[in-house]
């Protein structure tokens, strides 16, 4: 492993693992450009980033990678549709104010869609509710229910459901750990609903 | 050739001879002067020119001692060795632009027709006609495809206006501070000054030249206005307050109390100095004219499919063009799924932010170029 590659989080590897070379991609919630910024080094794709913080964007052009500031529930719209082989939202859709819509948006712009979020099924999670009758605060979601941006949780099976109402077809699912790590479940089962921390799903248009 | 000796730093060649240069406005205008400098050196494939168009009172001497002030060249912070337009790399071109008063044709020079100056007769130009005329220049330089073409307010629109007209020419684009067309308040502006310029009684129709008369009044009044738009009201009052003028109390009259008059007074006249009356008429209406829309049908219609990289840069409190008018552009580049960065930097200068020492936008500028020379294989020479 390289050091371009071993830099980045693991769960971006992931995502990085489910882009051919070549391909065109558009990064929504690209943050400092680290996916992008792999893509392009490792796999020559040709990428752009969408990110709602400046600070963010300007990391991205001052590293040479293309990104403009946005926001994925209101700028998506302005895409023609299939200009891109992958649309990415990596731990973004718990934030948008329409999940629903981003990811038809998503579906739209690219011919894939790669989509990573936090499992609000995960026992941790429900244990805190169920026994401390508090909201969870947990690594992965470090904020009180007060300050929070993740205003739209689900678990995995309420993604695999959204998913089949908007007849996207999961091509591949990953089941991951904290850390990000694949624990090797069926992705859509009840087991991963309990034990994963976190999901990446790529689809595509059925 | 009937031009007189070109007593400036830089070149100085003739265009539209073989081929006139056919204007928006109709008229075919050739043989023309056209003046130029560069930076830096042209490689050897010659794919690493970087043209730099200058705004409306700018010109050529971008980053070198201006030969009539004696000041810094307007982006001497941008370009040179180991500068965002790094002079070690990349091979720098700036053109007077068409209607100027620096070595290329504009209402100053003499008409071949008449043997007296232009004047009014001088065709309307439009900001398509200055990048027409800069073309013939790369045509003339040998180059195929420019690195890059950029610019700050109307050197935004060129840079715009490149891309759109000759996309197979400009590998990236940066049109900072600019917009896609120029506002009903930005005409606005313009048209004070024009009327200050044609109110003073020594502008005589345009033919002051004929008549050994400057209408400095004028002019100054025009740049006055116009130099309050390129700044922000934090900055005025940062610089100026309102503190006074080499005097301890108010004199209850007309002469410059306070240091923010002052200062506008000097912007006025050491403009005068340097910049030709009608030119200012005629390039102020070039920008004015300037919409892609209405030529292309849309901003989108204007970029469809085109390979070009773009990067767009604009100021958190510049006023004169606002974030929105760079953030249409992009919003339309992405209706067409084109490379596009977006960049607002922070800053409390205004529109002149881009001719400041502002280091985000530096880190933004260099980035983006470094970017751009690795997708365009363009190593350092």
């Amino acid at each position: 492993m390289n050091g371009t590659t071993s830099s980045i989080r693991v769960d971006l590897q992931l995502i990085a693992e489910m882009v051919a070379p070549g391909s065109r991609v558009l990064d929504v919630g690209c943050g400092d450009g680290a996916l992008l910024q792999h893509l392009w080094k490792t796999k020559g794709v040709d990428g752009r980033g969408i990110e709602l913080s400046q600070a963010g964007v300007n990391a991205c052009v001052r590293n040479g990678l293309s990104a403009i500031q946005g926001d994925a529930d209101t700028d998506l719209k302005n895409y023609p549709s299939d200009a891109f082989d992958y649309v990415i939202l990596s731990q973004t859709l718990q934030a948008t104010h329409n999940p629903r819509t981003v990811l038809d948006h998503m579906a739209r712009i690219g011919k894939r869609s790669i989509v990573s979020f936090p499992n609000f099924g995960y026992w941790r999670v429900r244990f805190s509710l169920l026994f401390g009758g508090r909201m969870p605060v947990t690594e992965n979601l470090p904020h009180q229910w007060y300050d929070t941006p993740n205003i739209h949780f689900c678990t995995i099976r309420d993604f695999v459901v959204l998913g089949r109402e908007m007849n996207l077809q999961v091509e591949r699912g990953l089941a991951l750990n904290g850390g990000g790590r694949p624990l090797g479940l069926d992705p859509a089962g009840a087991l991963a609903n309990i034990l994963a921390e976190q999901a990446v799903f790529l689809l595509q248009r059925s | 050739m009937s031009e007189p000796a070109f007593t400036l730093p830089g070149h100085r060649i003739e265009l539209g001879v073989d081929e006139k240069l056919r204007l928006d406005c109709g008229v075919a205008l050739g043989p023309f002067p056209l003046a130029y400098q560069t930076y830096g050196a042209l490689n050897a494939d010659k794919t690493n020119a970087i043209l730099v168009c200058h705004a409306l009172t700018g010109d050529q001497f971008v980053a070198e001692t201006h030969p009539l002030t004696g000041k810094p060249g307007w982006w001497d912070l941008m370009v040179g060795p180991g500068k965002p337009l790094d002079t070690d790399r990349y091979f720098i071109i700036c053109a007077n632009v068409l209607g100027g008063c620096l070595g290329t044709v504009g209402p100053k020079e003499t008409d071949p027709a008449t043997g007296k100056p232009y004047g009014l007769s001088f065709p309307v130009i439009t900001i398509a006609d200055m990048v027409r005329a800069q073309r013939l220049l790369i045509d003339y330089l040998g180059i195929d495809q420019l690195f890059a073409v950029m610019g700050g307010s109307m050197g935004a629109m060129q840079a715009l206006d490149w891309a759109a007209r000759y996309p197979d020419r400009v590998f990236a684009a940066v049109p900072i501070a600019g917009a896609a067309r120029h506002s009903a308040q930005n005409i606005a502006f313009h048209e004070v000054g024009r009327q200050a310029i044609m109110a003073d009684p020594e502008w005589r129709g345009g033919d002051y030249l004929l008549h050994g008369t400057r209408p400095h009044g004028g002019l100054a009044v025009a740049r006055m206005a116009a130099h309050i738009t390129y700044l922000s009201e934090t900055a005025l009052h940062r610089k100026f307050g309102r503190n006074l003028q080499d005097r301890e109390v108010l004199t209850y009259g007309f002469d410059a109390d306070f240091q923010v008059e002052s200062y506008l007074r000097h912007q006025g006249i050491t403009f005068v100095e340097r910049f030709d009356a009608n030119s200012y008429l005629y390039i102020t209406r070039a920008m004015d004219y300037f919409d892609l829309a209405a030529e292309f049908g849309s901003v989108a219609a204007a970029f469809e499919a085109t390979p070009v990289r773009f990067c767009l840069i604009s100021f958190t409190s510049d006023w004169l063009f606002p974030t929105s008018e760079s953030r249409d552009v992009v919003h339309a580049l992405n209706a067409v799924a084109a490379n596009v960065s977006f960049v607002e930097v922070e800053s409390d200068k205004g529109h002149d932010a881009f001719l400041l020492d502002e280091p985000e936008f530096q880190d933004v500028l260099a980035g983006f170029l470094n970017g751009c020379a690795e997708h365009k294989g363009l190593n350092a020479t």
